[in-house]
This record gives C-alpha cells, sequence and structure tokens, in this order.
C-alpha cells in the first residue's frame, strides 16, 4: 500500500464518450448507418458491432440497432472503413446545415 | 530463528527475493548475474517458491513481463548486469514513469564494447537517469538486507528501485552472512497491496499519449498533464530518501542490522581527509584508512554512498563540508568531463564557502586489478598534495593503473 | 575500530581448470566458517580459462570480518592441486618466507626443493583412486593434506563439509580420499611449523 504522504500521479484515462472532450464539434462528415444493410438490425441479433468495437471515441452504442452519440462523434470515418457490409456512409456536415436553412 | 550461513554474494539476493516472496520473476541470463536468477529458477521448479519463473527471449522482455505483473497488482523481480541493463533502458524509463514498485538487482559489471565480463559500475551509472532508485551494497550481508528493504521501499512510493552489487567482487565470492527468519520478513514486508491495479471490471488505458496540459476526464477528473506527471516523480523520489530512512529504522529494529542507510561512515568522525565511493571498494578501504592514520599520522575516513538515487546532497554536504580533503573513487564516468559521482558532489558542496578541495579518482574498469596498495599510495599523495593544484587540475579525474 | 592488524590466513590455490580449485576452497570456507572463524573470504579469480588451463583461487581467513576483497598477494599457505603446474606457473609469487607450500605430487617430499617454505607433499591422485574415486579427482584429496600441514581446521569437519559438497558425487568416498591423504601427508620445512610465522 502506498504511503499516504506520495500523490502517485500516473496516466490514465477511461475510455468513454468525452474522455477527450467535446469532439462532436470536431466533425467534417458525419457517419449515416443504412439500416437496410447493417447486420444486427437486419437479423434482430446481436453480431458483428465491429463499428462499436472500433470507435476510437466510445460513442457508438453496442445495441441491435447501433447508434452513434452524435455529441462525441468526432467524423473520423473508422467506423465505416471497418463496416463489412459497408453500411455507414460518411455525409458532409454542410448537407445537414444546408437541411435545416431548406426547411 | 534467523540463520548464519556462508555463500556467494548471488544465492544470497537470490535467498532475499525468495523471503521477500516475489511473485513474477522474469529474467534473461547474464554474466554474472545468471547464478542468482538461475538459483531463483530452481527453488521455484523444486516448489519450494510460490512464483512464476517466465523465461524470456531478452532483458528488454523481462522489464516488461515485471511492468506487466506489477501493473496487475503482484510482486515481480528481475536482475541483469550490463549490456543486458541498457537493453532493459527503454522500459527501465517506463517503469519509472508508470510508478511501479519493481525490484531489480543489477549485477555490476563494465559495459561493452570491447566485451568485458568484469566488475565496474557504468552499467548502473549510465542508468541514473530513468528515474530508479539506486542502492548499492557493499558486502553479501547488505545484499540481503537492502533487497528486502528495496521492495518495501518500492512498494510505499512506488518508484521502482536497483540493488547494485560488484559482479565477481561480490556475486561470486563467498562470505558469511545472516539471512533473517522468513516469518519476520512476513511481518517486515506484507504481501504487496497497490491500490490501483488493473481490472478488467474497470477498463482503463496506462500511459497513453498524455497532453503537454492536464485535463478533465469523462467523469470530470482532473488528469494530470506530462509535466505533472514528471515533477511529482522527481519530487517524490527525493521524499524516498526519508521513507529508506524509517524503513531502516524499522528494520534495524526487527532484525538489529541498520542505521546507515544513506551514509556509512568509516573513521570519519576527526577525519581531514575522506574517501568517498559506492560498493565493495569502499569496504577495501578500511584497511587503507587504518594503515595510513597508523603508518602516516594522517586523519582519514571512508563514507561509504550507500544510495545514489535520489542524490543526498544535503546529507553529504554536510558530512564532507569540515573535511580538508575529499577523494572520490569511482569505477565509472561520464566520457568527455569526469566522474559521474564526482560531478555530482561537487555541485553538493558548492553552497558551502569552506569546501574541501577535492579529487577525482578513476578506478577498476573491466575489472582492472585494484590493489590495495595502490589505494593506499594514491591516497597518501592526495592527502600531502592539499590543494595546490589549480582547479582545471584538480578537476582532471586521475586514472590508477592504468597500463598504457 | 581498526581492522587492518587482524590476523588472517591467506590460502591461494592453484589448479586447473575442471579440476575443482574453487569447490575445494569453498569447502575449506565453510569448514572454517562452522568452526568458529568470523570472517572468510572466498574468491575465486575469474578469467578467460578453459578446461586445463592454470587457474587460482582466493581464501582468507581470520576470527574477524574481512574488509579488503581483492585478491592475495603476499599468501601464508599455496595448495597445488597439479604437481605439473610448478613447471607453468611460478606457485610461490608472494609466498611469505616460513611459508607453507602444499602440492600433489606422486613424488616423495624430498625431492621438491623449496628451501625457503615448508612443503608438504601427498599422492591425491593416487590415493583418490584407493578411496574409490575416478581417475583425477583430487579437490577433496587435497584438503586432506591442508589439515594435516595447517592444523586450521579439524579433519572431521573438514569430512563432513566434504560429504555435504558432495552429495550425489560420492559423498564418502571423497571424504575418505581427504582422511588418507590425511594420514599420508609428508611435511618438511625450514620452520617450526607455525604458518603464520
Ligand atoms: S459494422 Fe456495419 S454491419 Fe456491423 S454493426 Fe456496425 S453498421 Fe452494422
Ligand atoms: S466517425 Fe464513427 S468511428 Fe469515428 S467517432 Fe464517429 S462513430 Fe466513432
Amino acid at each position: 500500500m502506498p504511503d499516504s504522504r506520495f500523490k502517485i500521479l500516473t496516466s490514465a484515462s477511461t475510455s468513454g464518450p468525452g474522455d477527450a472532450g467535446r469532439t462532436g464539434s470536431w466533425r467534417v462528415e458525419r457517419p449515416i448507418i443504412d439500416l437496410s444493410r447493417c447486420t444486427p438490425a437486419k437479423t434482430g441479433k446481436s453480431s458483428c458491432h465491429l463499428c462499436w468495437l472500433y470507435c476510437p471515441d466510445n460513442v457508438v452504442s453496442k445495441t441491435i440497432e447501433p447508434t452513434i452519440d452524435l455529441e462525441y462523434c468526432k467524423g473520423c470515418g473508422i467506423c465505416a472503413e471497418e463496416c463489412p457490409v459497408k453500411a455507414i456512409e460518411m455525409v458532409s456536415e454542410e448537407e445537414f446545415v444546408k437541411g435545416t436553412e431548406d426547411e | 530463528m534467523s540463520e548464519k550461513l556462508i555463500d556467494s554474494g548471488n544465492n544470497a539476493a537470490a535467498m532475499a527475493v525468495q523471503l521477500a516472496a516475489a511473485e513474477v520473476i522474469a529474467a534473461y541470463p547474464i554474466t554474472p548475474q545468471t547464478p542468482l536468477t538461475e538459483k531463483l529458477s530452481e527453488v521455484i521448479a523444486a516448489g519450494k517458491m510460490d512464483a512464476e519463473y517466465v523465461a524470456v527471449e531478452s532483458e528488454h522482455s523481462a522489464l516488461a513481463v515485471c511492468i506487466g505483473a506489477a501493473s496487475a497488482g503482484v510482486r515481480a523481480f528481475t536482475a541483469t548486469s550490463s549490456n543486458g541493463l541498457l537493453y532493459m533502458s527503454e522500459q527501465l524509463h517506463w517503469a519509472a514513469g508508470s510508478r511501479l514498485p519493481l525490484v531489480m538487482c543489477v549485477v555490476n559489471r563494465g559495459i561493452g564494447a570491447p566485451w568485458s565480463v568484469w566488475n565496474d559500475h557504468q552499467d548502473a551509472m549510465s542508468q541514473r537517469d530513468t528515474g530508479w532508485i539506486q542502492i548499492f551494497a557493499k558486502d553479501h550481508q547488505e545484499i540481503v538486507d537492502m533487497t528486502l528493504k528495496a521492495f518495501r521501499l518500492a512498494e510505499l512510493v512506488h518508484i521502482p528501485v536497483m540493488v547494485n552489487y560488484d559482479g565477481y567482487y561480490l556475486s561470486h565470492t563467498y562470505m558469511p552472512f545472516e539471512l533473517p527468519e522468513a516469518k519476520a520478513v512476513q511481518e517486515f514486508l506484507p504481501p504487496y497491496d497497490y491500490t490501483h491495479t488493473l481490472d478488467p471490471e474497470k477498463p482503463e488505458s496506462l500511459n497513453t499519449v498524455t497532453l503537454p496540459d492536464s485535463r478533465n476526464d469523462i467523469k470530470g477528473i482532473k488528469r494530470p498533464g506530462y509535466m505533472d506527471i514528471r515533477h511529482n516523480l522527481h519530487q517524490e523520489m527525493r521524499q524516498a530518501m526519508e521513507l529508506w530512512e524509517e524503513i531502516d529504522a524499522d528494520y534495524a529494529q526487527r532484525f538489529g542490522r541498520g542505521g546507515t542507510p544513506i551514509l556509512d561512515p568509516y573513521r570519519c568522525e576527526d577525519a581531514d581527509f575522506v574517501v568517498v565511493a559506492m560498493g565493495s571498494i569502499a569496504n577495501q578501504f578500511h584497511v587503507v584508512v587504518d594503515r595510513l592514520r597508523e603508518e602516516e599520522g594522517l586523519k582519514v575516513g571512508v563514507l561509504a554512498l550507500q544510495i545514489y538515487r535520489p542524490f543526498p546532497t544535503a546529507k553529504i554536504a554536510a558530512a564532507l563540508q569540515n573535511a580538508k580533503g575529499v577523494m572520490v573513487y569511482e569505477k565509472g564516468l561520464s566520457y568527455g568531463n569526469q566522474g559521474a559521482l564526482y560531478a555530482d558532489l561537487k555541485s553538493a558542496l558548492y553552497p558551502y564557502a569552506n569546501r574541501p578541495h577535492l579529487h577525482n579518482f578513476i578506478v577498476g574498469l573491466g575489472g582492472r586489478d585494484i590493489p590495495t596498495e595502490d589505494l593506499f599510495q594514491t591516497l597518501k599523495t592526495a592527502c600531502l598534495s592539499g590543494d595546490q593544484n589549480a582547479p582545471e587540475q584538480a578537476d582532471t579525474p586521475q586514472w590508477i593503473g592504468l597500463q598504457l | 575500530m581498526q581492522e587492518n592488524q587482524q590476523q588472517m590466513t591467506q590460502i591461494r590455490w592453484h589448479g586447473r581448470g575442471g579440476q575443482g580449485a574453487i569447490t575445494a576452497a569453498k569447502v575449506v570456507a565453510e569448514a572454517t566458517f562452522k568452526s568458529g572463524y568470523g570472517g572468510v573470504v572466498m574468491a575465486p579469480t575469474f578469467g578467460t580459462e578453459r578446461r586445463g588451463a592454470p587457474v587460482s583461487t582466493s581464501l582468507k581467513i581470520s576470527r574477524e570480518k574481512i574488509y579488503d576483497l581483492s585478491p592475495i598477494r603476499f599468501p601464508d599457505i599455496v595448495v597445488v592441486l597439479d604437481y605439473l603446474i610448478l613447471n607453468e606457473v611460478d606457485v610461490t609469487v608472494g609466498l611469505k618466507p616460513g611459508g607453507l607450500l602444499i602440492i600433489n605430487s606422486p613424488r616423495p617430499v624430498s625431492e621438491h626443493s623449496f628451501p625457503d617454505f615448508r612443503v608438504a607433499v601427498a599422492n591425491v591422485t593416487k590415493l583418490g583412486i584407493e578411496a574409490g574415486l575416478r581417475k583425477g579427482i583430487v579437490n577433496s584429496g587435497i584438503i586432506g593434506a591442508l589439515a594435516k600441514a595447517s592444523e586450521l581446521v579439524d579433519i572431521e569437519m573438514l569430512s563432513q563439509c566434504i560429504a555435504a559438497e558432495f552429495v550425489g558425487r560420492k559423498p564418502q568416498e571423497n571424504a575418505k580420499a581427504a582422511q588418507l591423504v590425511y594420514a599420508a601427508t609428508q611435511i618438511c620445512g625450514p620452520s617450526t611449523g607455525d604458518s603464520n610465522a
């Protein structure tokens, strides 16, 4: 047991959304999941979830329909790259800005 | 009951590690360390020690295994020498930066090229800035006692400790020592209880890229930046000196040996001239000091430095400031400058007005014989010469026993 | 406080790589320690020796703790495990006048001429075979000659330590070799028999 006089500083980080701050503001491209192609969504079974596994910021949920927390998704595109059935498309954030203007 | 026996320094170290109940031992053989870990592998194989012996393919891996074990909350030990220590160098920094309570015996040996299997201190000195605590034993009894105390220190301050002892002079020499009783050691050194270990239930990433600045993590807890971690390592290594004294006092109370955890003086009380040295050569100076007092009437003493990092700046300066002359004999140097210990000592004495004149001797590199007569003659000459040397000259190390 | 006045017996062992001089010195170290000597230091000299090459080992014995671990320069006793080494190495270098020279040799003591020293000789090789050892095992036997000529340690204690050291390697035969050599060792020389003189 360490002595109480010592404040043993080390570097450790707990994985989870927000470990690097509000990273959602970094995003220039947004991942959009096509649920008609996504394996767990199609089969109703907890399978694949490679997007959940690979997301460096832990913002994809491990649910039957995977969801992405856009508050923290930084738009890196790793999920889209790793998805074996190419169900994730990276769409420019501008599309969504325009979308709101159009309404 | 404690046991008095006669054996080699390597076996003394192995018995201490066995008593300390290390749970993981990972090592790669290298002369003159090999018999130490060989012995440990034997006792583990014979079922006399409940530990995992991991035979690895290199010293780098040996320390990496220990880092993994300690991160998971297990008491781990390794040992090496010479180029093996250098091969570990990257992991030495890693262990200290991770604040892991490891203990390692370094059986000091000259560094290649060219290959030498014989003793000097260049291996340990070259790794002095890795953030490890470095202590030096002078005989087998100190190997045993220091190794046991090292585990306790490492686990209290969370800084790894290197227990150094001279290759061959101690590792392969047989001499008597006392081995404490296992039960008493268990009380002195309870099982390793690290509050912060790897836990699959609470996953964490350790020592990933750490930003220059501190930051708040996902729970809003402030996490240190790189520089803050470095600052505390430095600060707490200096603070560790105090704990080392406390541990020594506790050990002395339990086992009857101790009292000189930092500096071990011999006939220094009234000394005009003091030799400073580390390891077994400091003991060799006892006979030189006796003879110089008797035959030459010179008031000489020897001060053995037991702990080199953290450097006991204030204590050593206080011990030496009233001497007329201080002679540093060391088995390694910082090429192109001076002996590393000499430079440290000079810096410690700088603030004092009446500082002694200093002499630096380089001795016994790569196992070059150190005749006691040579120590006698060089020390006598240094005492009689006073400070008549020009400062630059005084600062130039003198090499003993060169055969150029 | 001072230590250098201590009474110390210094023994230098000469043998060949593989002959077991270090083991012999270790056994004597163990036996002297068990007989009450608090300062015993056995320091093998490690060179680039190979099997057959001449090697040497230092053994220092004192009542008090020994601080100087440097190799012996001025031995009181020199032990030679193979008399043929006498042709290769000046084994008496540094040996104090009146010091003791112990040799494993088939020749009688009168044929070894060292006028300055006491000389003890035994045919350790032959007696080892008589004790039941393989030819060439001399490191246990030579201890008997040291015990007889130096009177440093009791032969009984040495026999026990030999048997303990050679566990699994004919312990009784090795101890017996030392005893046979003890009985057969011939001594002659200039001094009165005090090897510390
Ligand atoms: S990787 Fe693709 S298929 Fe797999 S869960 Fe994610 S989106 Fe669905
Ligand atoms: S783009 Fe995909 S992988 Fe990257 S942060 Fe967003 S969800 Fe995670």
